[in-house]
């Protein structure tokens, strides 16, 4: 019964938030607005991240490789073909989940770091490939694209929250659903799993599928918010590490977490803007303290108490 | 046996470079039918278990489990075809409630199905009453015990309703108590007809469980009978206690008042939740040699860490007056309480000089150089092997490094650890006369561990017979084969 009301106090928590989260623009500058906004996406590509390292067990070092296939695939197709946003974006997820798989595939099949090791590899080979083929991806400037969601703040913040609020549901429920207690115990102990008849290749792959099509998905939307793609926004190294620590700060394994470690994470960078070059030092020091002394991260930390009581 | 055999196991073979783990093995298992798989460490009895499941794959053989060979399949389809597997240690999912575990078991392996069958939670709540966990279904693994966490991995194997049952050491930390409880669960399984196989050290544990026994040793078969007839089989004797106890002489006890070295008070190791030591009164004096006989898995090796100092413990370990908690295991290694551990731990890549060398690393030049002449004296062998890499060496003279070693620390209580694992009779008999030769000439204190209570029992002054992480018998060794000797095995 505890494990049933918790999952209802967090589908309720989610709710609360997401109402509260829309009336915000009411009442908050159209700056802090676009910082929240780029927060929002933030919170998918951690989501996404969360499902792969905390429930499939495998620490994807370079989230950016499927962000940037999605925000790039996406840029390409609507500044060369004039495609609608709606269609730009599903193409964007349709690219980074093809290119995660090529990736995946041969990838899952190691052990241990290695996996982490193909995936960071993987990272500076896009970069790579972009600032080779700069006739098409603009290279190091970046390329801007013809179409935007919006040129309100306004609008743009709602957009971010309805992606986020849709994507938040469908990846929380899945990690709340039969396949995603078979994924976390296939994490956990991959031979135990197989013993009790569970294909573990085959989940862990889906997991990849999943996280490539949202992290594409989101990269792309990032884009057509901004008006443009860059290596340094969607897919530079130093993305990929905040990604990575937006999921841990907001505690490994629970989804929603990675979205309250994102919005912290942005808005922390943000603020401590006037530290100047110290801004960036303070943030990873405060990242730094969390993960070695609460490693289970906020909402990790906060439910591993009331799991104590 | 009429019943036809539900699992015929057939040449199965498995290396792990040069080594052959598991060579030729074959038995069948009829359905409704328990059978015992024992050898001691090392003797490739889980390596079978891990080929049967597909684990690892073997090298050659077959596995016809209801008339087809599955040998070689992938873990998740032999267990689909109907084997499952109650591991020793697993690591449950611990955000999720027993009834959750448990759920898992009896989930189908789709992507698609998000929601469970409606069934399953009513399935899964009698699973988990049948094993005895209906009280705590709502809690989660880590706060139970250990016994109920072995109960969940039961129910796990049992919601995939298998026709054959693999079990590792089924009572490996369990109390008396919960034992009589776990068999009764296991004979359930046979009522059900399904077939079990039970992997464990020694045919006492489940002797009184067992249809059949086969016994393994160094990836051989050694024979396969009734418990009883394995039990008194003399290779069986012989590969667990080295040979025949009437044989030993016994050597006369010298005056015990010699002031005592190390104590041990009321000694006891959890492993998270499994009890590995328990209640260990124990006293060494100056001078003595005392052995600690007990079959694998009984505790020695616990007990030798623990007195290292690599394991918290609760009561106390007094060594000279002083109690030990709170020493770090380098201090406890320097102050003289050096151990030989079963492992060896040598460091492979160096030479036998290096490793020696280092073994006396706190010595002055001079009385390294002193120490490595008496040592050589006792181990010949290890002049000549001087300048070659350890592991290179053959396993005799591995572990002869591995004592070098220790001695080159000068210690004043010399712990080893079952020295003769895995050792060949002919080495066995180098060893024990360098150890009447250091107990002869050396005023050396030595506590040492033995399965081989041949082994062992020659050399002592005092002997332990330590049983399921209790000492059960204490006493001078002439009165062991009488006294302790009939219920060792």
């Amino acid at each position: 019964m505890r494990s049933l009301s918790r999952s209802r106090l967090l589908w309720g928590a989610i709710l609360l938030c997401a109402a509260v989260a829309a009336l915000l623009p009411w009442w908050l500058s159209a700056y802090i607005l676009g910082i929240l906004t780029v927060a929002y996406y933030f919170g998918v590509f951690a989501m996404a991240w969360d499902l792969l390292f905390g429930f499939a067990g495998e620490v994807n070092f370079g989230p950016t490789f499927l962000i940037g296939l999605g925000a790039y695939g996406a840029a390409i197709l609507d500044a060369n073909f004039g495609q609608p946003i709606f269609v730009c974006v599903i193409a964007g997820a349709l690219v980074a989940l093809v290119g995660g798989l090529l990736l995946a595939l041969p990838a899952l099949r190691l052990r241990g770091p290695y996996f982490g090791l193909v995936t960071l590899v993987a990272v500076l080979l896009l970069q790579n490939f972009i600032v080779i083929f700069a006739h098409i991806t603009g290279g190091e400037i970046g390329m801007t694209v013809p179409d935007v969601l919006s040129a309100d703040a306004n609008a743009n913040y709602w957009y971010a929250l309805a992606f986020l609020f849709v994507c938040t549901i469908i990846l929380f429920g899945l990690s709340r659903s039969a396949v995603g207690l078979i994924l976390q115990a296939s994490g956990q102990d991959a031979i135990a799993a197989q013993a009790l008849g569970f294909n573990v290749t085959k989940h862990k792959v889906a997991a990849f599928c999943v996280s490539a099509v949202f992290s594409g998905m989101a990269g792309a939307m990032l884009v057509f918010y901004e008006g443009a793609a860059s290596v340094d926004t969607v897919i530079n190294l130093s993305i990929a590490v905040q990604v990575i620590i937006a999921a841990v700060l907001g505690g490994r394994r629970t989804i929603i977490g990675a979205v309250l470690g994102s919005i912290f994470l942005i808005l922390a960078n943000e603020f401590l803007r006037p530290l100047g070059q110290l801004n960036t030092f303070v943030v990873a020091a405060v990242a730094l303290a969390v993960i070695l002394f609460f490693p289970d991260g906020f909402l990790g930390y906060a439910l591993r108490g009331r799991q104590r009581e | 046996m009429t019943s036809p055999a539900r699992i015929e196991v057939r040449g199965l073979t498995k290396r792990f470079g040069g080594l052959v783990a598991v060579n030729d093995i074959g038995f069948d298992i009829a359905a409704g039918e328990i059978m015992g798989l024992i050898g001691p460490n090392g003797s490739g009895k889980s390596t079978v278990m891990k080929l049967i499941m597909g684990i690892e794959r073997p090298n050659a053989g077959t596995v016809m489990f209801d008339g087809v060979d599955v040998a070689g399949w992938p873990p998740h389809r032999i267990a689909r075809a109907g084997i499952g597997i109650v591991f020793q240690h697993s690591r449950p999912l611990h955000r999720q409630t027993v009834l959750e575990n448990i759920k898992l078991a009896l989930l189908p392996d789709s992507l698609l199905r998000l929601v469970s069958a409606p069934d399953v939670e009513t399935r899964a709540i009698a699973i988990a009453e049948r094993v005895g966990l209906g009280d705590v279904l709502h809690r989660h693994p880590g706060t139970l015990p250990f016994a109920s966490l072995r109960r969940m991995e039961m129910a796990k194997a049992i919601a995939r309703d298998p026709k054959l049952v693999l079990i590792d050491e089924p009572f490996a930390g369990l109390t008396a108590g919960e034992v009589a409880a776990f068999s009764q669960l296991i004979r359930g399984f046979r009522a059900e007809n399904r077939a079990v196989l039970l992997v464990d050290h020694n045919v006492k544990g489940v002797a009184a469980l067992v249809d059949r026994v086969f016994a393994m040793y160094l990836g051989e078969r050694v024979t396969e009978g009734t418990a009883d007839e394995v039990m008194h089989n003399e290779t069986v004797r012989r590969v667990y206690m080295g040979g025949d106890l009437a044989a030993i002489e016994r050597r006369p006890a010298p005056a015990s008042e010699k002031p005592t070295l190390l104590q041990l008070d009321g000694v006891g190791v959890l492993y998270g939740k499994a009890r590995a030591l328990d209640g260990i009164e124990l006293k060494v004096r100056e001078g003595e040699f005392v052995s600690i006989v007990g079959l694998n898995g009984a505790g020695k090796t616990t007990l030798f860490n623990t007195i290292s100092g690599f394991l918290p413990y609760s009561g106390e370990i007094i060594r000279g007056g002083e109690k030990l908690r709170g020493t770090s295991p380098a201090k406890i290694a320097r102050s003289g309480l050096v151990q030989c551990p079963e492992s060896r731990e040598l460091f492979g890549e160096m030479s036998v000089r290096e490793n020696l060398d280092l073994g006396g690393q706190h010595l002055t030049d001079e009385a390294r150089e002193k120490q490595l002449a008496w040592l050589f004296e006792l181990f010949p062998i290890l002049r000549e092997r001087q300048g070659q890499m350890a592991q290179t060496l053959s396993g005799g003279e591995q572990q002869m490094l591995a004592i070098g070693r220790a001695l080159m620390m000068q210690p004043k209580i010399l712990i080893l650890d079952e020295p003769t694992l895995g050792l060949a009779p002919v080495i066995l008999e180098l060893l024990s006369k360098a150890l009447e030769k250091l107990r002869q000439t050396t005023p050396i204190t030595v506590l040492l561990g033995e399965q081989n209570v041949t082994f062992a029992l020659p050399h002592a002054d005092r002997v332990y017979v330590l049983e399921h992480a209790r000492i059960v018998w204490e006493g001078d060794p002439g009165r062991f084969a009488a006294e302790a000797g009939a219920g060792y095995l």
